[in-house]
């Protein structure tokens, strides 16, 4: 999992070199294999997202605007901001202070850890879903306890939140972890041997290094916690207006004949998604030097 | 860096002012079924305007819909819903077995059994009606393609498998292994099974799979108003079912949150001339015809009709686990289309 | 590599280690560990015999397979298309590269209730890449290909992130050599680059397959949802959830979470022997 994420940076401080015709393909077998990757691409990827567009501005502009400034889209929207406004600085917190604990030290049981907080992964957010009502629903096991002391938790906005920073655990974690690791502690040790206190040295140091990835991880994780529906769709009660973020009124509106409605709300989650890849492919490109530095460290 | 945090800080304030929504004095949550979303949609309105000028106070009806079966485990585990108004009396039932918040004897605190409406189930066609479907037997000719929900999820499609049953009861004269024959056969003709009403109605009239809708009268007339009359009929079969979805006031959580008056004002409301008027007006049949306007009425047509309390089914308690339990008759008959 | 010459184990001068790992600890428990130990206590609670039962009914078995199968298709084309991605990625140079670069994250970024509607719309019968399906006799939408079409979106990026920095690692000069020494291009292909790549491809076949497994969102819409026949398990599990039945899904989602740690198991241990074997990976 974290491969992937950290993979895109290295690519970047490594210019590719012309090879030899030993050592590529002729001409046209590559103009084939590029041809290929667009088609398939093309076919998988874009074509879904410029059908959520063309959906959604099927009504005209207005119908579109309308559906959107609709006082249950924006309960929505607003339900979907609080929630990633509560889940991502949470699994940022947690993120950092994992990756500090396994990557600046040995001790046993480190892989266990590690592989437990890639669990979420792997766990169908259905799942993700269903352990918070066997915890808190009226039926579960502290059901009763919380009804009599009035706190309510599934079929409210603690639920939904409790569900989104579950499926969204590993991301900054998993993100900063293989960096750390690749950096060693070096630095750390040398500021420290200098006389800085720790706390100084985790700010001025760690985080300076480190701050790239964290903001992959944060990206990444808050696209996730915007757009996470089935964990959500079990806890939240579907109240319209109230427990309903947006992946959930989408599928209310599909349900309701309301499609173009329906495509309206998921194109700002589209636009949300694309958003987040160009400010991922900004600072990329931007930021080249600084993390081909990160990385070299 | 200051800076860019407080205009970020401006910035997520004004989106709040934006999005925050407006303040009511009381709040109500009525958990209800999937067809019902444009129904409660025009009453709520009715009623929170009735409201105003009989109290003075303001009321706000929030709504959940899905699955009958589904909302009815929501309230279960802790949906705070003051009223429900679901597909089937068993799912009220099981809401007051589990929880306790509603009183057994729901059923006769409001009139016609806490139906305000009722429905039929009939069958949506595409226009000119292609495949020759006028009754229950055309639905298992060869190459017909029938929509229905689950049966295990959704209260409609219940309903909808029970008249199919009284059809079979009767052309089969009561013998039992016919008729679940023809049930069988039946649902080697499903091929996609959604979990509620409305998807089923969304994967027909949208997506354009299959060659009948089996549904509710009302989901079938909003289909032919929503998305044209141009594209779609109505056929109604020799002999359908007479479906109550029943209304329930849920005591507990009402006590608890204060809201009894208005959420009793609110079913009662159900039951007024305007209730009734609305409720034809949104396809529905009303307990009370004399309200409804004669043009909405006249749209309904005539049907013969079995109740759940006929003795071929003996009532909810009776027909739910013989029926729809685990291992019950559904769970025997069914074998997926190929 | 560089993680390779730091295995040495030491008393380290940093400071924070009991805070970091205690808060660690807490969180990671009180958020995923207290939830999955509810599930697994539940079904401890059903007894072996009925838990066995529940697990191996006929439905729930069906619904596993479909999951299983579609997952493992969806991860197949994946590694085959995500290692044509990467290797058009790394070594060509061409217009739009960088587009594409930015485009194959768009799984993990565009929510699957989004994508499951737009694939939905796209591949019903009257959609715009289902009515030209529908002449052929080919039913995407509202069948298991659908699923497969869902999942391969969903689970599309995994492979090219994985392969993508391995690629880029791997030594030109060994290709060099393998040509000089009078391999042909196939052959240095298959001889050099593919057994170089194969713990990457691996690991990012398994990683598309254990988020394609549990995946929900995107599927619901396109799958038509048939038991036995296009119904997958985390949707079972939700079927039984809304039929009161609290034991059937729990043993279903018990049973997915077994399998979830087996994956992650795997996938652990492909990483390690990748680490161990070639000197790279993740």
């Amino acid at each position: 999992m974290a491969a992937e994420l950290s993979g895109a940076p290295l690519r970047i401080s490594r210019p590719v070199r012309r090879g030899r015709s030993a050592t590529t393909e002729a001409p046209a077998v590559r103009v084939a294999l590029v041809g290929l990757v667009f088609v398939f691409l093309g076919f998988f990827l874009m074509l879904p997202l410029v059908a959520v567009f063309v959906e959604a501005l099927r009504g005209g502009i207005s119908a579109y605007l309308a559906a959107i400034v609709e006082p249950d889209a924006l309960a929505a929207i607003r339900l979907t901001l609080i929630v990633a406004a509560i889940a991502v600085p949470a699994n940022m917190v947690f993120g950092v202070a994992a990756a500090w604990a396994v990557a600046k030290f040995e001790f046993k049981g480190k892989s266990l850890l590690v592989t437990l907080i890639d669990l979420p992964f792997s766990v169908s957010p259905v799942i993700s879903g269903l352990v918070y009502v066997l915890l808190f629903g009226a039926q579960g096991f502290f059901g009763p306890f919380l009804d009599a002391h009035g706190v309510e938790i599934i079929f409210a906005v603690p639920g939904i939140v409790l569900a989104t920073i579950f499926v969204t655990f590993p991301f900054v974690a998993r993100e900063l972890i293989p960096l750390m690791q690749e950096q060693g502690s070096g630095d750390e040790e040398a500021a420290l041997s200098l006389g800085a206190s720790g706390f100084t040295t985790f700010l001025l140091v760690t985080l300076p290094n480190v701050k790239w990835a964290l903001l992959y991880g944060v990206l990444l994780c808050n696209a996730r916690a915007m757009g996470e529906f089935g964990a959500v769709s079990v806890v939240s009660g579907h109240i319209r207006g109230l427990t309903n973020t947006m992946p959930l009124h989408v599928e209310i509106l599909y349900n309701e004949y309301s499609f173009a409605a329906a495509f309206a709300v998921a194109s700002l989650l589209a636009l949300l998604a694309l958003f987040t890849l160009a400010l991922k492919t900004f600072l990329e490109w931007r930021f080249a030097g600084a993390i081909a530095a990160e990385r070299a460290h | 860096m200051r800076r860019m945090r407080r205009s970020l800080a401006a910035g997520l304030a004004a989106l709040w002012a934006m999005v925050a929504p407006a303040v009511a004095d009381t709040t109500l949550l009525n958990v209800s079924y999937d067809p019902t979303r444009e129904l409660y949609e025009a009453f709520n309105a009715a009623f929170a305007a009735h409201f105003k000028t009989e109290t003075g106070e303001t009321v706000t009806v929030r709504m959940s819909h899905g699955g009958s079966g589904k909302q009815a485990r929501a309230v279960i585990d802790g949906l705070k819903a003051d009223v429900v108004t679901l597909a089937l009396e068993a799912d009220i039932d099981a809401i007051a077995e589990a929880t306790g918040k509603i009183p057994a004897n729901w059923r006769d605190r409001l009139p016609n059994h806490s139906a305000p409406y009722t429905s039929t189930i009939v069958f949506l066609v595409r226009k000119g009606n292609p495949q020759g479907i006028h009754d229950w037997p055309d639905l298992v000719k060869e190459g017909v393609e029938v929509i229905t929900p689950n049966p295990k999820t959704s209260g409609g499609a219940r309903w909808s498998y029970l008249a199919a049953w009284a059809y079979a009861s009767e052309a089969f004269h009561g013998d039992e292994e016919a008729m679940r024959g023809f049930m069988g056969e039946l649902f080697r003709h499903v091929p996609v099974l959604d979990t509620g009403a409305r998807g089923a109605t969304t994967t027909f009239v949208r997506r354009g799979i299959g060659d009948v809708l089996i549904t509710w009268e009302n989901e079938a007339f909003l289909a032919l108003k929503e998305l044209g009359p141009d594209k779609f009929e109505i056929v109604a079969p020799s002999i359908s079912i007479k479906a109550e979805p029943p209304i329930a006031l849920v005591d507990g959580n009402v006590d608890k949150a204060g809201t009894r008056q208005a959420a009793e004002a609110y079913l009662a409301y159900l039951y007024s001339p305007e209730g009734q008027r609305l409720v034809a007006k949104n396809f529905y049949r009303p307990a009370e015809p004399a309200f409804a306007d004669n043009a909405d009425m006249a749209r309904f047509p005539h049907l013969k009709l079995v109740t759940i309390d006929d003795p071929l089914f003996g009532g909810w308690k009776k027909a739910q686990p013989a029926h729809f339990g685990n291992g019950g008759v559904f769970d025997q008959i069914y074998q997926p289309a190929r | 590599m560089r993680g390779r010459a730091r295995t040495w184990r030491k008393r380290s001068v940093l400071p924070g280690f009991g805070l970091s790992l205690g808060f660690t600890i807490a969180y990671l428990g009180l958020v995923v560990l207290v939830p999955l130990a509810a599930l697994v206590i539940k079904s401890a609670g059903l007894g072996a015999a009925e838990f066995w039962r529940l697990a191996t009914d006929p439905r729930t078995l069906a619904a596993l397979r479909l999951s299983f199968g579609t997952a493992l298709v969806a991860a197949t084309i994946n590694a085959v298309f995500g290692a044509l991605i990467a290797w058009v990625l790394v070594r060509y140079r061409f217009f739009g590269r960088r587009f594409l670069d930015a485009v194959i994250d768009l799984p993990f970024a565009l929510p699957t209730a989004v994508a499951g509607i737009a694939l939905t719309s796209l591949y019903a019968p009257n959609g715009w890449v289902g009515q030209f399906l529908q002449p052929l006799g080919l039913k995407v939408a509202y069948a298991p290909a659908g699923i497969v079409v869902a999942l391969t979106f969903v689970s599309l990026p995994f492979v090219v992130r994985t392969v993508e920095p391995v690629l880029a690692e791997i030594d030109r000069e060994l290709e060099e050599a393998a040509a000089t020494l009078g391999a042909s291009r196939a052959q240095t292909m298959f001889k050099v680059i593919v057994p170089a790549l194969l713990p990457a491809l691996l690991t990012g076949f398994a990683l598309a397959l254990a988020r394609a497994v549990g995946e929900y969102g995107s599927v619901i819409f396109i799958a038509g949802n048939i038991p036995y026949v296009s119904e997958i398990a985390p949707l079972l599990i939700v079927i039984r959830l809304e039929e009161f039945d609290y034991a059937g899904a729990t043993a279903v989602a018990a049973v997915m979470l077994a399998i979830a740690f087996v994956m992650l198991f795997v996938i652990n241990l492909l990483q390690a022997w990748s680490r161990r074997r070639f000197g790279y990976g993740s």
